[in-house]
């Protein structure tokens, strides 16, 4: 027998405390091991693919690597003085690898971005760049005039910049100038910003007419029967479960002119047969399928959490004297929110990144900046800018989640 | 993914031809009525010749899935029909094999490879195998004085109702500035200058509230036919199809066509090369494009084949001549279809057209 203060030992000798940390460790490094696949698969098959995606949205180095000699030029050049001999000599040097390397389509296609008609300058003048003679300047104006514009040289000079914030410019309908400052983008040519406000007024207004169909449905749902709910419910999962795009091309069926919604219409004396309404291919009916496909992400949450509200608060409330107003406002109501705030934050986010819906209905007042990340990815394969617009989309989005958890708080949310 | 696949055949003749082991080649394009013709005058008689199969993909252009597919260096397409402008564009950018003219066999005739094809439709990555066109087109049971202009189609005060268009800047701006008087020779050194593009968005904007946007060639029938547009524009061979499978009242107005040519890449690293040029050298013989003529009215670009175009496939009394793009009467104001200067000012007018589409 001891009497000693020394840390309490284990049977086997060692510290009790390290005996425990032990332990904790072992079942740690157990849970760890057994979600450990999923999350690398996650890593690998999306956390990874999405930053090296949406790295491309500022780096882009496909001119600087393809033309090191001329982007090594312009980058001495303040981008508004003349551009000197020494800058064509090295321009024409890279034209002549370029073309033997069969890379000029590639070069012409990145500086194209920046000014229309370069992409053919530059594979012409490729053609004949390794017959040309110093003075270099003057025998590349002499093959097009286009190389003594001077914007020509800044296109090539905003080319050159591996960490190019030229495309998260124009994702906000600015333009990045060769001397390094911004300017607002040609009137006609500004759609971004537009788009992204309207990304979130059709995804706020979905969100809006989801809550208020949604909200008596569910509790519908939760007060009836067991029986006669779950009948009720699996009418609220058959479309869940029915492809998007056949829900879609229902509506499209539904609303089109000829279509049911138009001939009841007409039948009711609420349209005439030459004037019908226009209820598809533009933001109605956009909004209108938006709000039929994410309604259950509403309901269905909003259900889960009013199941749970027992039905006895009411009552109390109600033989405290409250109204039935009163007693859903202030009792009901209240333990509801928790739904509320999962539908909602699930209706919202998922709607600011619809494309397909929109795509298919919205006409063209009915398009959001998702079918405009899709138009650059598929159409122009300009990948930096469709990066660029998701970077800020994402950086937006989270910007709304933070505002959210501040507002209401995201500890408040239950999804059931 | 949204193609839909279609093993052709699988069976393996005969190894008479001296083709040492069966290949399968898979062969990718625009699906529908189009593919079918594709099908029927170079797959079956391809298979049936060389013993190998085909494996038939749709999709809907552009070059997305090619350079998605060359830049993952795994590249499982071996044969891709693209618009010229792609054609150009992908092979630019290091995304196609080249290909060897000088493998095309001579016309039927015994007319050279090159003095054969119509000039331009052979290119240093891509050999084309029609010509298509843009046109546009209405129904004739609902508007029985139809238009008969290209300006008719941008006038609602003379023909009231919805207009169908492709949700793209391409063949629209031409259209516009032909309806405006442009002569077709002069319809690119109009539209390379910004007053030019000016005009022929102002022309645009007396239809924008009333034109519905499709984007896959198989829209602008099924808008007609349902009545929600009174007239749009379409790729001829759909609405032909249309007509002559369908019987649809549909007339075609050639007025201001736009035509443009198909042709046959090679996703650079496509697993069956030498199969996949066997195959371009088959297609583009002048039988098979005379034989594809017959299913659909794009016309070929070999000259030797024309005199072969005979009637459509399961109605005699068809003669496919009339219904081609390239034939005289229909040819008249024809513009060729500019990929040298799509090519230049795409990235332009498409954030020009979206954002005037968004306003």
């Amino acid at each position: 027998m001891t009497d000693t203060t020394g840390p309490i030992i284990a049977a086997d000798g060692t510290p009790l405390k390290r005996k425990l940390a032990q332990a904790m460790f072992r079942s740690r490094a157990r849970a760890f091991g057994l979600v450990f696949p999923l999350l690398a698969f996650i890593i690998a098959a999306f956390i990874i693919p999405i930053i090296m995606l949406l790295w491309q949205g500022f780096y882009d180095d496909r001119y600087a690597t393809l033309m090191p000699e001329s982007t090594a030029a312009v980058s001495e050049w303040d981008g508004t003085s003349q551009p000197t001999e020494e800058i064509a000599a090295a321009m024409v040097a890279d034209l002549v690898v370029a073309r033997s390397n069969k890379t000029i389509g590639q070069v012409a296609t990145r500086v194209n971005r920046e000014l229309s008609g370069t992409r053919s300058l530059f594979t012409k003048t490729a053609r004949s760049a390794a017959k040309m003679e110093p003075p270099y300047m003057q025998a590349l104006i002499d093959k097009d005039a286009k190389w003594s514009d001077i914007r020509t040289w800044q296109a090539v000079k905003i080319s050159a910049k591996i960490y190019n914030p030229g495309y998260i410019a124009a994702a906000l309908d600015f333009k990045y100038n060769a001397d390094g400052s911004f300017s607002r983008q040609a009137e006609e040519r500004r759609i971004h910003v537009k788009l992204f406000l309207r990304t979130l007024e059709i995804s706020f207004i979905v969100t809006v007419a989801c809550l208020l169909l949604g909200y008596p449905v569910a509790f519908l749902l939760s007060t009836l029967p067991v029986r006669t709910s779950n009948l009720l419910l699996i009418l609220v999962l058959l479309p869940f479960w029915t492809s998007l795009l056949v829900r879609t091309t229902a509506w499209i069926a539904m609303l089109q002119g000829q279509g049911v919604m138009n001939d009841l219409f007409v039948v009711f004396g609420l349209a005439t047969d030459d004037d019908r309404f226009s209820l598809i291919y533009n933001k109605t009916g956009t909004l209108i399928a938006m709000t039929h496909i994410l309604l259950p992400f509403m309901i269905l949450p909003l259900y889960s959490v009013m199941k749970t509200i027992p039905p006895t608060y009411v009552r109390a409330a109600k033989s405290m004297g409250a109204t039935n107003w009163t007693a859903f406002w202030r009792v009901y109501f209240p333990q509801s929110v928790p739904g509320i705030g999962a539908g909602a934050l699930l209706v919202f986010i998922l709607a600011i990144g619809y494309y397909i819906t929109p795509a298919l209905v919205g006409g063209q007042d009915g398009q959001m900046i998702s079918n405009i990340i899709d138009f650059h990815m598929r159409k122009s394969l300009n990948w930096n800018l469709a990066a660029a617009l998701g970077l800020v989309l994402l950086v937006f989005v989270l910007f709304l989640f933070w505002l959210y958890d501040r507002i209401v708080g995201i500890d408040n949310m239950k999804l059931g | 993914m949204k193609f839909t696949k279609t093993v052709l055949a699988t069976s393996i003749l005969a190894l008479s031809a001296g083709v040492a082991s069966a290949d399968s080649i898979t062969v990718v394009s625009w699906g529908g009525a189009y593919t079918k013709s594709q099908v029927e005058a170079y797959h079956k008689p391809w298979m049936a010749a060389t013993g190998n199969s085909v494996v038939s993909e749709d999709y809907n252009g552009g070059l997305a899935e090619v350079k998605s597919q060359v830049e993952a260096g795994n590249v499982t397409w071996d044969l891709v029909d693209v618009e010229m402008s792609d054609a150009v564009r992908g092979c630019d950018e290091g995304l196609l094999e080249e290909i060897d003219s000088s493998i095309l066999p001579a016309g039927a005739d015994g007319t050279p490879a090159m003095d054969d094809f119509i000039a331009g439709t052979v290119t240093d990555c891509a050999v084309a195998t029609i010509v298509w066109s843009t046109i546009f087109a209405y129904d004739n049971s609902v508007l029985a004085n139809g238009p008969t202009s290209i300006s008719d189609f941008f006038d609602l005060e003379k023909f009231p109702g919805k207009r169908g268009m492709r949700k793209s800047p391409k063949a629209n701006l031409e259209m516009a500035l032909a309806a405006d008087g442009v002569a077709a020779a002069d319809i690119y050194d109009v539209l390379g200058t910004p007053e030019g593009v000016d005009r022929a968005f102002a022309v645009l904007d007396r239809i924008k509230d009333d034109t519905v946007w499709w984007e896959a060639g198989a829209q602008p029938p099924q808008l007609l036919a349902d009545g929600e547009v009174v007239m749009t524009t379409a790729y001829n061979g759909r609405i032909f199809n249309a007509v002559a499978a369908e019987d649809k009242p549909f007339t075609i107005v050639w007025d201001a066509q736009n035509f443009d040519l198909d042709l046959w890449v090679i996703p650079k690293g496509a697993p069956n090369l030498e199969a996949a040029l066997d195959f371009v050298k088959f297609s583009t013989a002048t039988e098979q494009l005379a034989a594809q003529a017959s299913y659909i009215s794009y016309g070929p670009v070999r000259k030797s084949s024309a005199p072969l175009v005979g009637s459509f496939y399961n109605k005699p009394e068809l003669d496919m001549g009339p219904q081609m793009p390239t034939a005289p009467e229909n040819f008249a104001t024809a513009i060729q279809s500019d990929f040298e200067f799509w090519a230049d000012n795409q990235d332009e007018l498409n954030e020009r057209f979206n954002a005037w589409l968004a306003n």
